[in-house]
């Protein structure tokens, strides 16, 4: 790949070099409250790379127009960016053919598309769809909005205390009526990844598709969709190194083939009179409108980086934090580490005694610390552990063990505070 | 910001202790106030006679923030008429959001501990739900919130 040709042979081999890794994001150069930004709110929003941002500059600079229109240079040369990015994105996740990747403006884009175009072609008054306890709200709220419109019922598969799920209860889920399962990868809120290639086993042998919401997971682990299996898997550009704006829909070709367009407007059509419409073919059948074509060519660059690293190097280095992490808040008193699953990506909630979430943010804050304080969007996780929200560090390949003792030495004075 | 200039002694001390915590018995008035966004959530009851706000309390659950702002907010009206606590509810949402008149004086003196939140825009809320409620209560609704049509506060406009 051009656009960053000093990155390969620096990430190919030995040991993740975090320093020359943060040199590449120009964000982390800044100081918060007189103190070095210590960014671990990557769960929420990851941080992009010069080589991310470069791309976009020089995609604006000399090779935008529209695409799949104009027979002219830049507009040929838009389409063959763009079609590069979808290339890309089905290289990163395995994907069979390039037109099971439609872009989308997110995750959230995503399930409201599988909702629309597979739920409301497919699923009516009395079917069931399987969800998990862990779930985002934008993977609980198209469902109950579709269950509302068909008359169709949501069933919960439910966790432990640790925050795993229960998957005998899981297989005592399904009847007859399941229709769809759609689970997370991996918990915003928790950390916990859950065992998805063998829930899809499980509901592939009912004969059940299966969503999976990678948002989570496909920024930080390899994901092979064919290995998995899976119907569907969603992941949102702005979490792993990319753009805003820009999303992943993977859906096996059958499936797509047969669902219902989400979106009308220009380009998902073939043609266009009064009386009938011809729908375009997969993805595009899916990609109404002018889409946000240089945010999916950016998002192609970010692949680019995250292959250069190694996404297997990217889990381990972020694996190491978390080990770190857990370990050293275990250890302080008054600090409640919420979701201790056997196997975590990197995220740690936490609560502090006596201490509400976002006065831990605010001073965390002032110390340079960037968490996430809240709900995260997962209230039924909070309803489980009887909490309203906790405090979450997240972590990306450009995080240090430094700035985790920067979070240890914030949650002291957090402490210090409110003693 | 200095996060001592927010959570200053004055503030950690009615987190602490919340004056005016429980609920009255029989309320003239009486609101329930929740920030949806971070789980603030408070009961305000009150007892009005002759225009005067006689007797007032709150409970509830919510962040350092949130707790001082009610604890000093009730310390503060009790005692008031309803006009003059509905000026220092304009007062304090002013001040909270930036946008007091430096060049007029206000009546809220200790209640200035609260100005820094005007720098952190995700915590004004917090401050400013007591009060919300408090006016709220004052014109009978039921509830207030932080988020959408049922902000008071942005009706006052």
């Amino acid at each position: 790949m051009s656009a960053n040709p000093v990155l390969t042979p620096l990430h190919k081999h030995g040991a993740l070099d975090v320093a020359r890794i943060r040199a590449e994001f120009p964000i982390l150069g800044l100081t918060v409250s007189g103190r070095p930004l210590a960014y671990l709110d990557n769960a929420a929003s990851s941080q992009m790379p010069k080589a991310v941002i470069d791309r976009l500059v020089r995609y604006q600079s000399a090779e935008h127009a529209n695409i799949h229109r104009g027979v002219h240079y830049l507009s040929e040369k838009a389409t063959a960016e763009y079609e590069g990015a979808r290339r890309k994105v089905q290289r990163f996740v395995n994907a069979r053919e390039d037109r099971e990747v439609i872009f989308t403006r997110g995750t959230t884009d995503s399930l409201n598309l599988v909702a629309h175009g597979f739920g409301r072609a497919f699923i009516g008054e009395g079917d069931e769809i399987i969800l998990s306890h862990l779930e985002h709200h934008s993977n609980i709220v198209p469902w109950q909005m579709l269950c509302e419109e068909r008359g169709a019922k949501i069933r919960v598969i439910p966790i432990n205390d640790a925050g795993e799920l229960l998957l005998e209860e899981y297989e005592r889920l399904f009847s007859p009526r399941t229709r769809l399962v759609a689970v997370t990868h991996v918990s915003n809120a928790l950390g916990t990844i859950v065992p998805v290639k063998e829930m899809i086993a499980t509901a592939r042998a009912r004969g059940v598709p299966v969503l999976v919401d990678g948002a989570q997971a496909a920024p930080h682990m390899k994901v092979d969709v064919q290995d998995l299996d899976c119907d569907f898997y969603a992941f949102s550009g702005h979490k792993m190194c990319g753009p805003t704006g820009i999303g992943i829909l993977y859906g096996k070709a059958e499936r797509l083939e047969k669902m219902r367009p989400f979106e009308g407007g220009g380009d998902m059509i073939l043609s266009v009179t009064f009386e009938k419409t011809t729908y375009n073919a997969i993805p595009y059948k899916f990609e109404a409108g002018t889409p946000p074509i240089a945010a999916a060519i950016g998002l192609g660059a970010a692949v680019d980086y995250l292959e250069s690293v190694g996404m297997d190097r990217i889990a381990a280095h972020e694996h190491a934090l978390l080990e770190y992490a857990t370990a050293k808040l275990s250890a302080m008193p008054g600090v409640r580490i919420v979701g201790t699953a056997g196997r975590k990506a990197g995220v740690l909630s936490f609560t502090v005694a006596g201490v509400h979430p976002h006065d831990v943010g605010t001073i965390l804050n002032e110390e340079g610390v960037a968490v996430r304080t809240g709900h995260h969007c997962a209230q039924p996780v909070m309803q489980r552990y009887g909490i309203a929200a906790t405090a979450r560090a997240s972590f990306y390949l450009y995080n240090t063990f430094e700035e985790v003792d920067q979070l240890v030495a914030g949650i002291r004075r957090v402490q210090q505070i409110f003693a | 910001m200095d996060p001592n200039r927010l959570y200053q002694e004055v503030i950690l001390d009615h987190n602490r202790k919340p004056r005016n915590w429980g609920r009255l018995a029989a309320p003239s008035h009486r609101a329930e106030g929740l920030n949806p966004l971070c789980g603030d959530h408070i009961w305000l009851t009150l007892n009005v006679a002759d225009g005067r706000v006689a007797e007032i309390a709150f409970e509830g659950e919510g962040c350092a923030i949130c707790k001082a702002s009610a604890s000093m907010m009730t310390a503060n009206v009790k005692g008031r008429t309803v006009d003059e606590a509905e000026q220092l509810v304009r007062e304090f949402r002013d001040m909270a959001t930036g946008n007091l008149d430096a060049s007029t004086p206000s009546h809220l003196g200790r209640l200035t501990v609260f100005s820094g939140v005007r720098d952190l825009p995700s915590r004004v809320k917090c401050a400013i739900l007591p009060w919300h409620t408090l006016h709220a209560a004052f014109h009978a609704q039921a509830t207030a919130s932080t988020e959408g049509d049922a902000d008071p506060i942005a009706q006052m406009g």
